[in-house]
C-alpha cells in the first residue's frame, strides 16, 4: 500500500485551499490600501498556491503512472497496460481532475496576470484567488460536522467501495484497474479536454476586470486590459467547442458534428455572449451605451460558465444527456457558489448602475455601435433560446420543489428543433457582420455606406445566383443563410484588401468574419444537403427485424463479392487489427497470447501490440470507373460499457467528405453455424458443386513431411487440391486426409470468402474417387451506409480563420493594453 | 416613446417568438397510456417515458428478448404508473442494460406496440457499485 504519495497529494490540496483562502484576504486588503509589505506578501502566498496545485497534480499523475490501484481513482479510470498518453486522459476522465485541469489553467492565468498588470493586479487577484477557493473547495475531500466539502481524488479504493474482500483483507489490492473507456482512448480525449478548460478558465480574467472596475469605481477603464483576454478567451473557447464537434464527427459517430445535445449547448450558450460582449466592448471607445451593455455581458458569460459545470456535473440532466458526468453528491455545494457568485457579482453592478457613465443620445442607424448592438442583440437571442430550452429538466426540479410535477422533456427531433430558429439569427448575423464592418474605418451616411456597400452586394448576388443554379438550394432559409454569408465574405474581403498594405494589426475583425461566414455555409451544405448514396435498390430488405430506414439507406456487402454503390464499387476485404505502429492485420491472422495486448501472427513466431483490440476495422476498397480507387477502414468497438460503437472511414475531396460507417456486422465470426455436413464422391478431375459454386477435383498428393504431421513408418497422409471458381477468382482448397496409428484422422479446408469448408471423408481406391464433406454456412457480411456531405471542409477551413483572426485581435488589444500601462496610464 | 424602447420591445417579441416556435417541439415525460392517447390523436407521437424493467421476485431482470440475430431485443418495461409494456428496440442491447435503474425510452406507438428509437439509461453512479469483480 503506498499511503504516502495520497496523504502528499492530500496535504498539498488543503495547503492549496488555505494558501487561496489566504491570498483572497490579502489582494482585498492590499486592493484597498496598496502597499509594498502587502504586496510581497500576497505573490508569495500565490506562490505557494501555485506549488501546491503543481503537487497535487504530481501525486495524481504519479498513482495512475505507477498503477497504484488500491486508490479509487487510479482503478476506475486507468489500467496496467495503458500507454502514457492516455494515461493522461485518464487524467481527467473523473470529475474530479477535470476540477484539477480548470485550477491548474487558473494558476497559470493568475500567474501571467500577476506579471502583467500594476494597478489591476490586487482587485483582479482577488477575483481570480477566489475563484480558486471555490474550484479548491470542490476537491477538498473534508467533512466538516457532517457536511462533506468536495470530493478528494486520493480516496482508496476500499473507502469508496464495501466489497467483501476488503473485510478480509483490508490491504487487498487489485491486479488491475477498470480502464480509460475505449471510446476515449482517442488522440482527441489527449488535447480536446485541456483546451475546452483553458476556455472554460479564461472567461475569469474579463469577469475579474469588470468586477474590480465595478467595486473600485474605475467604471470605464477596465475595458481595455480586460478586452484582450475576453477576445483571448472567446478564441480559445471556440476551438474548444470545434474540437468537441471535430471529435464527435470523425471517431465518435454520433451522426454529425453537433446534435444540440444538453452538454453541447452549456458550453456553447456562454461562447454567444462572450462574443457578444466581447463586440460592445470594442463599441464602447465610441458610445458609453455599450458600457453597461457590456458589463451585464461578461459577468452573464461567467455566470454561465458555473451554470453549465452545475448542468453538467450534477446529475440534473441525467434523463437527458447521453453524456454528462455522474453525481458525485456536490450539487449542492455547486448551487451555493452559483448563487454566491451571481448575487455578489449583481449586487455591485446594481449599487453602481447610476454611477456608471451613460449617454441619453441615441445611436444613430449609422453609427457602429448601432450595428454591433445589433449583433450582440442577435447573439443574445441565440444564447437565450438555446438555454430557455436545454434548462428544461432544471425548470422541472425546480417546480418539483414547490409540488408541481412539470413533466418537461427536450424536443424529440433536438436538430431539428434548434436548428429552425438558430438558422434565422445566424443570417441575420452574416448580415450584420458584412455591413457592421463599413462602419469600422469611417463617418458614414446614407449615400456612402450605399456607395461602400454597392460593389459587395452586386457581386454576392451574383454569386449566391451562380451557387443557387449549380447546387440547387432549395428552402427559402437556405437559400437566404447563402446569400448572406457570401455577402459577409465578400464585403469583409473588401475590408481586408484594402487593410492590407496599411495596416495588418486591424484585419482581426474581417479576417473572423470571413471565417464565420465560411463556417456557416460549411454546416448549411454539410447538414442541409447531407446525401445518402449507399442506398437500396435491390428491393430486397436485408433484415425485417431492421428498421426500415436502414433497410432503405444501408447496403448489404459480402465478402469479396463487388457490389455497385452509385459511381463507386464496393468490395468489403475482410476485418483488421491495427497494431501500435499503425499496421493493418487480418483479425483471422492473429491470436491472443497471455499478454491482454500482445498477439501472436498465425504462422510465425512474431507477436505484434495491439493496444486497442476491441476495435475492428472493416477494409472497403472503392472503385471508380474510370480506375481511381482508394479504401476505407470504418471501425467498430466492442465496448462494453456502451455495446457496439462505430466510427466512421472518411476520404476528403474539396468538394465533399464520404463518410461511410459500418451500420452492422455479424457479432462474432467465430460461433457462426455451420450447416450439416453434405457428402459427395467424386471422381478425380470431375466437377462438383461447393456452395453453389463449380469446383474441380484436380489431383491428390502424398505428403511425406513426416515431422509436420508426426508421421510414423506405417503413416499416410494425402492431400487433395480442388479449385472453385468464385465471383472474383479461383479459389484452391487443399483438405488433408491421414492415417497415423491406424485412425483417421481430417483436416478441413476452410475457404472463408465462400463461406465454405470441405473435408475429405473417405477414399474409395476401388472406384478411384474421394468423397467431400462439404459444410456451408453465413457469409461474412457488412451493412455500411456511406453519406456525402458536401463542403464540410469549409467548416473546418472556417474555424481556422477564426482562430487566426482572433490571434491578430488579441495581439492588437494587448499591444494597446501594454502601451498604455507603460505610461501609467491604465 | 423612444427608439431604445421600440428596440427592447422588438426584442421581447423575438424571444418570446423564438421560444413559442421551440416549445411546441418539446416533449414530455409521459406514462404509456397517455403515450397511446397522444398516439390516437395526432401526428407527432414521439415521447419520452421513464420507468423501470421488470424484475422477479429475487431482483432478476425478466422479459427481455433477443432477437435470433442479437440485431435487436424486446424488453419488458414499467412506467411510474405500475403499467407493464413490451417495447421494441431495433438495435443490439446496450450492455449496462440490465444493470439500469432506471430507462428512459424516446419513441412512441406504431400499430400498437411501442417502438423506442433511443434508450437512455441511469446506472447506479460509481459511489453504489460495491462489486470488484475480481
Amino acid at each position: 500500500m503506498h499511503y504516502f504519495i495520497g496523504n502528499l497529494g492530500h496535504i498539498f490540496m488543503i495547503l492549496a485551499f488555505v494558501s487561496s483562502l489566504i491570498a483572497s484576504i490579502g489582494f482585498f486588503l492590499e486592493s484597498r490600501s496598496p502597499k509594498d509589505k502587502w504586496n510581497r506578501f500576497n505573490t508569495i502566498q500565490f506562490y505557494i498556491h501555485s506549488v501546491s496545485i503543481l503537487g497535487v497534480l504530481v501525486a495524481l499523475f504519479v498513482i495512475i503512472n505507477k498503477h497504484y490501484f488500491e486508490y479509487h481513482y487510479a482503478w476506475n479510470y486507468s489500467s496496467k497496460y495503458l500507454p502514457i498518453y492516455y494515461q493522461i486522459s485518464s487524467f481527467w476522465n473523473g470529475q474530479e481532475g477535470s476540477f484539477l485541469l480548470w485550477m491548474f489553467w487558473n494558476v497559470i492565468l493568475g500567474l501571467v496576470l500577476l506579471h502583467t498588470n500594476k494597478s489591476w493586479k490586487a482587485p483582479v487577484m482577488t477575483v481570480m484567488s477566489v475563484t480558486q477557493l471555490f474550484l479548491t473547495s470542490m476537491v477538498l475531500g473534508i467533512v466538516l460536522f457532517d457536511v462533506k466539502i468536495g470530493s478528494s481524488p486520493f480516496l482508496l479504493l476500499r473507502d469508496v467501495i464495501s466489497d467483501a474482500i476488503f473485510k478480509v483483507n483490508p490491504d487487498f489490492v487489485p491486479e488491475d484497474g477498470r480502464g480509460l473507456n475505449p471510446l476515449l482512448q482517442n488522440y482527441w480525449m489527449v488535447i480536446h479536454p485541456p483546451t475546452l478548460f483553458l476556455g472554460f478558465a479564461s472567461t475569469v480574467v474579463p469577469f475579474a476586470f469588470c468586477i474590480s472596475g465595478v467595486v473600485t469605481g474605475k467604471y470605464k477603464e477596465w475595458i481595455r486590459p480586460a478586452l484582450p483576454w475576453a477576445q483571448f478567451s472567446a478564441a480559445i473557447l471556440g476551438v474548444g467547442i470545434l474540437m468537441g464537434a471535430y471529435w464527435a464527427y470523425e471517431t465518435l459517430n454520433f451522426g454529425g458534428y453537433w446534435n444540440w445535445d444538453p452538454v453541447e449547448n452549456a458550453i456553447y450558450v456562454p461562447w454567444l455572449t462572450l462574443v457578444a460582449g466581447m463586440h460592445t466592448m470594442i463599441a464602447y471607445k465610441k458610445s458609453e451605451n455599450a458600457l453597461k451593455a457590456s458589463v451585464i455581458l461578461i459577468v452573464v458569460t461567467f455566470i454561465l460558465i458555473l451554470y453549465s459545470t452545475f448542468l453538467t456535473r450534477s446529475g440534473v440532466l441525467g434523463e437527458t444527456s447521453v453524456h454528462s458526468f455522474t453525481d458525485l453528491g456536490l450539487s449542492g455545494q455547486l448551487l451555493i457558489y452559483l448563487f454566491v457568485f451571481t448575487l455578489v457579482a449583481f449586487f455591485f453592478i446594481a449599487k453602481s448602475w447610476k454611477k456608471m457613465p451613460s449617454t441619453e443620445e441615441e445611436a444613430s442607424m449609422y453609427s457602429r455601435e448601432f450595428w454591433i448592438f445589433m449583433g450582440a442583440t442577435v447573439l443574445g437571442l441565440m444564447a437565450f433560446h438555446v438555454i430557455a430550452i436545454t434548462s428544461f429538466p432544471v425548470y422541472n426540479d425546480v417546480a418539483g420543489l414547490f409540488g408541481f410535477d412539470l413533466n418537461l422533456a427536450p424536443p424529440t427531433d433536438p436538430v431539428e428543433s434548434y436548428s429552425k430558429v438558430q438558422i434565422w439569427l445566424a443570417i441575420a448575423l452574416a448580415g450584420l457582420s458584412g455591413t457592421g464592418q463599413f462602419f469600422w474605418w469611417k463617418k458614414m451616411d446614407g449615400k456612402q455606406l450605399w456607395k461602400e456597400m454597392q460593389g459587395p452586394v452586386i457581386i454576392s448576388m451574383i454569386l449566391a445566383i451562380v451557387v443557387f443554379l449549380v447546387t440547387g438550394v432549395d428552402k427559402i432559409s437556405y437559400l437566404m443563410l447563402l446569400s448572406f454569408s457570401i455577402y459577409s465574405i465578400v464585403s469583409n474581403a473588401k475590408i481586408l484588401w484594402s487593410l492590407r498594405k496599411s495596416s495588418l494589426k486591424l484585419t482581426g475583425g474581417s479576417i473572423t468574419h470571413i471565417g464565420v461566414a465560411m463556417m456557416l455555409i460549411g454546416i448549411l451544405f454539410s447538414s442541409g444537403y447531407s446525401k445518402i448514396i449507399s442506398q437500396n435498390y435491390t428491393g430486397r430488405i436485408w433484415n425485417k427485424e431492421l428498421p426500415e430506414d436502414i433497410n432503405l439507406n444501408n447496403l448489404l456487402i459480402f465478402l469479396n463479392e463487388p457490389r455497385q454503390m452509385g459511381p463507386y464499387t464496393l468490395t468489403y476485404k475482410g476485418i483488421l487489427k491495427k497494431t501500435a505502429d499503425g499496421e493493418f492485420l487480418n483479425a483471422l491472422d492473429v491470436i491472443p497470447t497471455q499478454h491482454p495486448l500482445k498477439y501472436q501472427v498465425i504462422g510465425t513466431m512474431d507477436t505484434v501490440l495491439i493496444e486497442n483490440p476491441e476495435n475492428s476495422y472493416f477494409e472497403v476498397l472503392y472503385q471508380k470507373n474510370n480506375g481511381d480507387e482508394f479504401t476505407l477502414y470504418p471501425r467498430i468497438q466492442k465496448n462494453e460499457q456502451f455495446g457496439m460503437m462505430s466510427s466512421p472511414g472518411i476520404t476528403r475531396t474539396l468538394k465533399a467528405d464520404l463518410y461511410t460507417h459500418i451500420t452492422l456486422a455479424p457479432d462474432n465470426l467465430e460461433e457462426r453455424e455451420w450447416s450439416e455436413t453434405k457428402e459427395v464422391s467424386v471422381p478425380m478431375g470431375e466437377t462438383f458443386f461447393v456452395n453453389d459454386y463449380v469446383a474441380r477435383f484436380v489431383k491428390m498428393e502424398r505428403l511425406t513431411d513426416a515431422a509436420e504431421f508426426d508421421l510414423g513408418p506405417e503413416d499416410v497422409a494425402v492431400k487433395a487440391i480442388i479449385e472453385v471458381e468464385g465471383e472474383t477468382k479461383t479459389y484452391i482448397a487443399e483438405p488433408i486426409y491421414l492415417i497415423r496409428n491406424r485412425m483417421a484422422g481430417k483436416i478441413p479446408f476452410l475457404i472463408n470468402d465462400l463461406a465454405s469448408q470441405l473435408t475429405i471423408q473417405s477414399i474409395n481406391p476401388e472406384k478411384n474417387s474421394f468423397t467431400f464433406g462439404i459444410q456451408t454456412t453465413q457469409k461474412d457480411w457488412i451493412i455500411l451506409e456511406a453519406v456525402e456531405k458536401p463542403l464540410i471542409n469549409l467548416l473546418w477551413t472556417g474555424t481556422l480563420l477564426l482562430v487566426i483572426g482572433f490571434a491578430v485581435a488579441v495581439y492588437r488589444r494587448y499591444d494597446e493594453f501594454a502601451k498604455m500601462r507603460d505610461k501609467k496610464m491604465e | 416613446m423612444k427608439k431604445t424602447h421600440i428596440f427592447g420591445l422588438v426584442v421581447i417579441a423575438i424571444a418570446v417568438a423564438v421560444i413559442a416556435t421551440t416549445a411546441g417541439d418539446a416533449s414530455s415525460f409521459v406514462s404509456f397510456n397517455e403515450a397511446q392517447k397522444i398516439a390516437s390523436s395526432s401526428d407527432s407521437n414521439k415521447i419520452h417515458v421513464v420507468g423501470t424493467l421488470k424484475k422477479n421476485a429475487s431482483g432478476e431482470v425478466v422479459g427481455v428478448q433477443k432477437s435470433p440475430d442479437n440485431l435487436s431485443f424486446k424488453f419488458v418495461m414499467i412506467d411510474e404508473n405500475n403499467f407493464e409494456q413490451e417495447v421494441f428496440h431495433p438495435k443490439p442491447i446496450p450492455t449496462d442494460f440490465v444493470r439500469s435503474e432506471q430507462v428512459v425510452v424516446v419513441g412512441g406507438y406504431q400499430d400498437g406496440s411501442f417502438i423506442a428509437e433511443k434508450i437512455l439509461l441511469k446506472c447506479p453512479s460509481k459511489y453504489q457499485e460495491d462489486q470488484l469483480n475480481v
